[in-house]
C-alpha cells in the first residue's frame, strides 16, 4: 500500500484517528480552519457520511439488523462511495483532504467485532494510505469520561452491545473502547501514526498538529486559485 | 421424449409415495474464512444455486423445482440478488440513478448478499431446508470481472460465501437471450446490456457484446468453481427434468 504522495497525486490526505472522546474531531476542525484562513484548497470528509449508503446504515443500526460482517461491508460501501466520488477526484485536483477517520477505524472496529483482519484489509486495499495519520492517544479513562460524563444515551452498536460484552451499555462501551484502543496501538508503527498525546490541552495539541502539517506538506502549493 | 413424459408423471408418482426421503447430509465449507461463529456440521439442508443471464429461464426453473421439491416433502426457501431487508431499496435506487462507482456498487451488492447469507441462507440450512438461490456470488463476480475489477480482491470479498451443494448455469446464447427478452419486455435492460461500460452506443450491439463477455467469464470461473453447465436452449420441461435428476443425486449425498 502506498500513500497519495507516493502515487504522485498532487493532493495530500490527512487523516485523524482515535477513540470516541479523544478530541480528534475538535483537532481536525481547528486544522481545517487554520488551512482555510490561509486560503488553501481544503476539503473535509467524515466517516459514514455518503448520502445514499447512510440511509441503509442508519436503518440497519436502528433496527439492529447488522452482523459483524454486514456492519463491516456497509461501512466499506460508504467509504468506497466517498473515496471514488469525492476523495480521489479532489486529490487529483490538488486539494488537501482532511478525513475524520479513515480505513484504520474499520481495521480496528471490525477486528474487535470478530471479522478476520486479513479479510477486512483485503476489502480496503483499493484505498491509498494517508500522507499523514494523526492518532490521538488519550488514556482510556479520559476518553470514557468525555463521552460518559453526560450520561448520554449510548447507541446499540456504538456501545458494542452486539458483542454481548455486558448487559450494561456503559460497561459494554468501556470494554469495547478498550479493545479498540489495543487494536489502534497495535497498528501504530505499521502505519506510521503520528501519535499526539490527547491528554494535553486543546491548544498544545493543535500547535503540534500545525507544526507537523506544515513541516510535512509544502502548503504554498495548495493556494486557492484567485 | 422420455424427459417430457417424466416431468408429467413424476409429481403424480411422488404424491402417491408417502415416505419422504431424508436428504443425506454432506460436509459443508466456506470458500475462505466464512462467517464467524457458524457450526458447519449443523447445516443439514442443501444449497442449490441457479445461475444464468436474464431470460435464461432461471425463475421458471426455480418455480418448478419448488413445486417438485415440496411435492416430495422438502421444505424450501428462495433467495436472490437484491432481496435483503438491509439494502435492497437503496441498491435499487443506486441502480436507477447510476450514480455509484464500481467498487461501491460491488460492495453494496456484497452487503446485500451477506445479509441474506446470514439471515436467511444459513438459518434455513440449519433448519434442514432446501435453499434455492436465484443467482449467487458468481454473477456478482462475473459482472465485476467484465468491468475489469481485481479478481484477488473479489475472491477475498466473497470468501464469506458458503460453497453450494450444486450450482447450475443455464447457458443461453446472447442471440437467444435477445429474442427471449423481447418476448417479455419492450426494451433491453440498461445493466444487462452493459451500457455503463460503453462497449457500443448501439444498445443492441452492446447487449450482444456484453453478454458474450459475461458468458466468457462464467466459463472461466467454471474451472475454479466447478458449476454444471446446463443447455438452456431446450424446452422448460426438458431442462427441469435434467435439473431434477441432478438434484436427486445431491439429495442422496452424491
Amino acid at each position: 500500500m502506498k500513500t497519495f504522495a507516493e502515487l504522485n497525486f498532487p493532493g495530500r490526505l490527512v487523516a485523524v484517528e482515535g477513540l470516541d472522546g479523544s478530541g480528534k474531531s475538535t483537532q481536525i476542525y481547528l486544522l481545517k480552519r487554520w488551512l482555510e484562513l490561509q486560503s488553501l484548497k481544503v476539503f473535509f470528509s467524515e466517516w459514514n457520511s455518503s448520502d445514499l449508503v447512510k440511509n441503509a446504515t442508519s436503518k440497519g443500526k436502528k433496527r439492529e439488523l447488522l452482523t459483524p460482517t454486514t456492519f463491516s461491508l456497509i461501512h466499506a460501501t460508504d467509504f468506497a462511495d466517498r473515496y471514488e466520488r469525492q476523495l480521489v477526484p479532489l486529490l487529483r485536483a490538488g486539494y488537501i483532504v482532511l478525513c475524520d477517520r479513515y480505513i484504520f477505524t474499520a481495521f480496528a472496529r471490525d477486528t474487535v467485532r470478530g471479522c478476520p483482519p486479513k479479510w477486512v484489509r483485503g476489502i480496503y486495499n483499493f484505498a491509498a494510505l494517508p500522507d499523514l495519520t494523526f492518532f490521538f492517544k488519550a488514556d482510556l479513562e479520559v476518553s470514557l469520561h468525555r463521552i460518559l460524563d453526560g450520561r448520554p444515551e449510548l447507541k446499540y452498536f456504538e456501545a458494542g452491545m452486539d458483542l454481548r460484552l455486558s448487559a450494561d451499555p456503559y460497561e459494554s462501551f468501556r470494554i469495547f473502547q478498550g479493545r479498540i484502543l489495543e487494536q489502534y496501538l497495535a497498528m501504530s508503527t505499521e502505519f506510521d501514526f503520528l501519535v499526539i498525546d490527547a491528554n494535553q490541552r486543546v491548544e498544545a495539541q493543535q500547535s503540534l498538529v500545525r507544526q507537523l502539517v506544515s513541516g510535512r506538506i509544502n502548503l504554498s502549493k495548495y493556494v486557492l486559485p484567485k | 421424449m422420455s424427459a417430457t413424459r417424466r416431468s408429467v408423471a413424476a409429481p403424480l408418482g411422488h404424491l402417491a409415495e408417502r415416505r419422504v426421503l431424508v436428504p443425506k447430509p454432506t460436509p459443508k465449507r466456506f470458500y475462505s474464512h466464512g462467517i464467524p461463529g457458524i457450526d458447519l456440521e449443523k447445516l443439514t439442508g442443501k444449497l442449490i444455486v441457479i445461475e444464468g443471464a436474464d431470460g435464461s429461464g432461471r425463475s421458471t426453473q426455480i418455480a418448478r423445482l419448488v413445486q417438485w421439491l415440496e411435492g416430495c416433502g422438502h421444505a424450501t426457501v428462495q433467495v436472490g440478488l437484491k432481496r435483503s431487508t438491509l439494502v435492497s431499496e437503496e441498491l435499487e435506487q443506486a441502480k436507477q440513478g447510476n450514480i455509484l462507482s464500481h467498487i461501491t456498487m460491488s460492495l453494496f451488492y456484497a452487503t446485500d448478499f451477506a445479509d441474506q447469507l446470514e439471515n436467511i441462507i444459513l438459518p434455513a440450512l440449519k433448519a434442514g431446508f432446501m435453499v434455492l438461490a436465484d443467482r449467487y456470488i458468481y454473477t456478482l463476480m462475473v459482472r465485476d470481472l467484465v468491468r475489469s475489477m481485481d479478481e484477488v480482491w473479489l475472491k477475498n470479498l466473497y470468501g464469506i460465501a458458503l460453497v453450494p451443494d450444486a450450482v447450475f448455469y443455464l447457458n443461453v446464447s446472447p442471440e437467444q437471450l435477445v429474442q427471449r427478452n423481447f418476448l417479455k419486455n419492450q426494451t433491453l435492460d440498461y445493466w444487462e446490456s452493459g451500457m455503463d461500460i460503453g462497449l457500443s452506443r448501439d444498445m443492441f450491439d452492446c447487449f450482444l457484446q456484453y453478454q458474450a463477455l459475461v458468458e466468457k467469464q462464467f466459463r472461466r470461473l467454471q474451472s475454479t468453481y466447478g458449476f454444471t453447465i446446463i443447455n438452456g436452449e431446450r424446452s422448460a420441461e426438458d431442462i427441469n427434468a435434467e435439473l431434477q435428476e441432478r438434484i436427486e443425486s445431491v439429495l442422496v449425498g452424491k
